[in-house]
């Protein structure tokens, strides 16, 4: 078996504030593998959204350490980090909150593409139109406000975002979880089109089991900041050995049939 | 386009924009209108208003035509109190941004500097700048900048505190963008609504303290301006109260339009969000 592509350990955060403490991560470990999802689910206020981002590296863990593909994520700082970026990307809950509210789809899709120097000045417009088009969007909708569009329509070009620059791994915070049940359905298609194609590892989160199983190769289970079971999507599903595990599949009735 | 009708249609909005609208018309034109030196002699001295038809509003102690001076008045108040605002407004801004952003030390260090210079009245402040540096326009216009900059910064601070957890700067941070980027592209202009609603306040405060500083003989002396006028017209106060009045009048008006302006603009604003 070859190395997974991510595997962070013992990640541990801790909030002080009002006087209390809380530890919204206590020594968490998971593992990606190289073009696989790991579905992330727990409770709400486990600490999916503070471990999704830790590894983003948008806030600072208080201990651990996190291992891409050979490079210690946890230790990069300046310019070292922001290249290793182009490598991980995010897609966020509320699309709407995840665009400057000034920003176009078309400045929106080259700001990435600029910043990583991913083509030039000239073929940046066809690469923003050859993004749109794989996920299921017009190109004209380059020239389109992030706040005339519909909030489907702007997940989709938040992924269009997340895969501009090639990302091997993109980390996905509830992602589907504002969308109705038909546009979830859609997305969830185009993410597991895009894994096939271009081996993308996904880190979903989700409170929502029902939708984790549906696209997971393995599930870590959440609950007050400790991974409490880590494993296979299928096992998981069918025989949960944490009490989180079998209050998660309890809620989701029809899993228990299928 | 909607904007303007809107603010056309409040009575403030209405009121304020004829009045601004007025003053930068006789700023602009001041040289066209009267085209010679407002400060050459055009007739005998204290000529009593609405008596002369050439002379509307009279003549000064030494004959100087008071509707030229008046007029000639407007580009100077304009000129300072907009040129001060800009200033404060684009120093304010920044230094906001870049402590709110920054955090830590540099926050720290900076928003002692701004207590500093809050806590001396911005009128002292402004006086001791000139007194030291020499009365000539660009020194006018920064010392009173020195005492204004530091409301909009505070508010930009505040501002970006809010703005700096949104998700689209963890978004922005995610695809790599280099830290300054991020706070003068994706941070700076959306802090810079509440900012900006401070500018007519600052020009209306700016064009006050500008007349006080030249009332006190602090201004360039070979420019017209309201607050010289008026401390000329002092020495005949009870023989020709006009000449002190005019320039006052005008004072009030401008101060007034600036007020009544913002009002209406603010309204306008607000119709347009309610609406999107
Ligand atoms: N910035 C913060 N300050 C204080 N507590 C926080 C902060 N962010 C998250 N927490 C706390 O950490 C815990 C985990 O939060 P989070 O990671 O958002 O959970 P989840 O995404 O699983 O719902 C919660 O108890 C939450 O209240
Ligand atoms: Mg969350």
């Amino acid at each position: 078996m070859s190395a997974p592509l991510l595997s962070a350990t013992g990640i541990s955060k801790t909030y002080a504030g009002g006087g209390r403490r809380i530890a919204a991560l206590d020594n968490a470990s998971i593992t990606v593998g190289r073009g696989e999802t790991l579905g992330l689910v727990g409770p709400s206020g486990s600490g999916k959204s503070t471990l999704a981002r830790v590894l983003l590296r948008l806030i600072e863990p208080d201990a651990g350490r996190a291992d891409f593909d050979g490079v210690d994520l946890l230790s990069l700082r300046g310019e070292g980090l922001r290249a290793t970026r182009r490598r991980i990307q995010m897609v966020f809950q509320d699309p709407l909150a995840a665009f400057n509210p000034r920003a176009t789809v078309g400045s929106a899709l080259t700001d990435p593409l600029r910043i990583h120097r991913i083509g030039n000045g000239a073929e940046q417009p066809a690469a923003v139109a050859r993004l749109l088009e794989r996920v299921g969007l017009d190109p004209t909708f380059a020239s389109r406000a992030i706040h005339e569009i519909s909030g489907g329509q702007r997940q989709r070009v938040a992924i269009a975002r997340a895969i501009s620059t090639r990302p091997e791994l993109i980390v996905l915070d509830e992602a589907v979880s504002a969308l109705d049940v038909s546009v979830r359905a859609k997305i969830l298609d185009l993410l597991v089109g895009l894994q096939r194609e271009q081996g993308i590892a996904y880190v979903f989160v989700s409170h929502d089991l029902a939708v984790v199983r549906a696209i997971s190769h393995s599930i870590a289970v959440m609950d007050a900041g400790r991974i409490v079971e880590h494993g296979p999507a299928r096992d998981i599903v069918a025989n949960p050995q944490s009490a989180t595990g079998r209050a998660l599949v309890a809620a989701v009735p029809r899993l228990l049939h299928a | 386009m909607s904007v303007l009708s809107r603010l056309l249609r409040s009575p403030e909005g209405a009121i304020g924009l004829a009045l601004l609208s007025l003053l930068a018309l006789m700023a602009i034109f001041a040289g066209v209108i009267f085209p010679d030196d407002p400060l050459s002699i055009v007739g005998p001295a204290l000529v009593q208003p609405f008596t002369d038809a050439s002379l509307p509003f009279g003549t000064d102690r030494l004959g100087r035509d008071v509707l030229a001076e008046l007029v000639h008045g407007t580009r100077a108040s304009l000129a300072v109190g907009i040129a001060a605002a800009v200033v404060a407004l684009v120093i304010g801004s920044l230094v906001g941004t870049l402590a709110g952003f920054a955090g830590g030390l540099v926050d720290e260090a900076l928003m002692r500097v701004v207590d500093a210079f809050q806590i001396v009245p911005s009128f002292l402040l402004a006086l001791a700048f000139v007194s030291v540096a020499g009365a000539s326009l660009p020194v006018v216009v920064l010392a009173i900048a020195l005492g204004a900059w530091t409301a909009p910064a505070r508010l930009a601070r505040a501002e970006v505190l809010s703005i700096r957890e949104r998700d689209y700067v963890a978004a922005a941070r995610v695809i790599g963008m280099h830290p300054l980027e991020i706070a003068l592209r994706e941070v700076l202009p959306n802090a810079l609504g509440p900012v900006l609603a401070l500018s007519s306040v600052i020009v209306a405060s700016s064009v006050l303290i500008e007349a006080a500083l030249s009332f006190l003989g602090l201004s360039d002396p070979n420019i017209v301006t309201w607050g010289s006028m008026i401390a000329e017209g002092r020495n005949v106060l009870r023989s020709a109260p006009f000449l002190s009045i005019f320039p006052g009048i005008a004072l009030m008006l401008t101060v007034l339009g600036v007020y009544l302006f913002s009002e209406g603009l603010a309204e306008a604003l607000a119709k347009r969000r309610a609406r999107a």
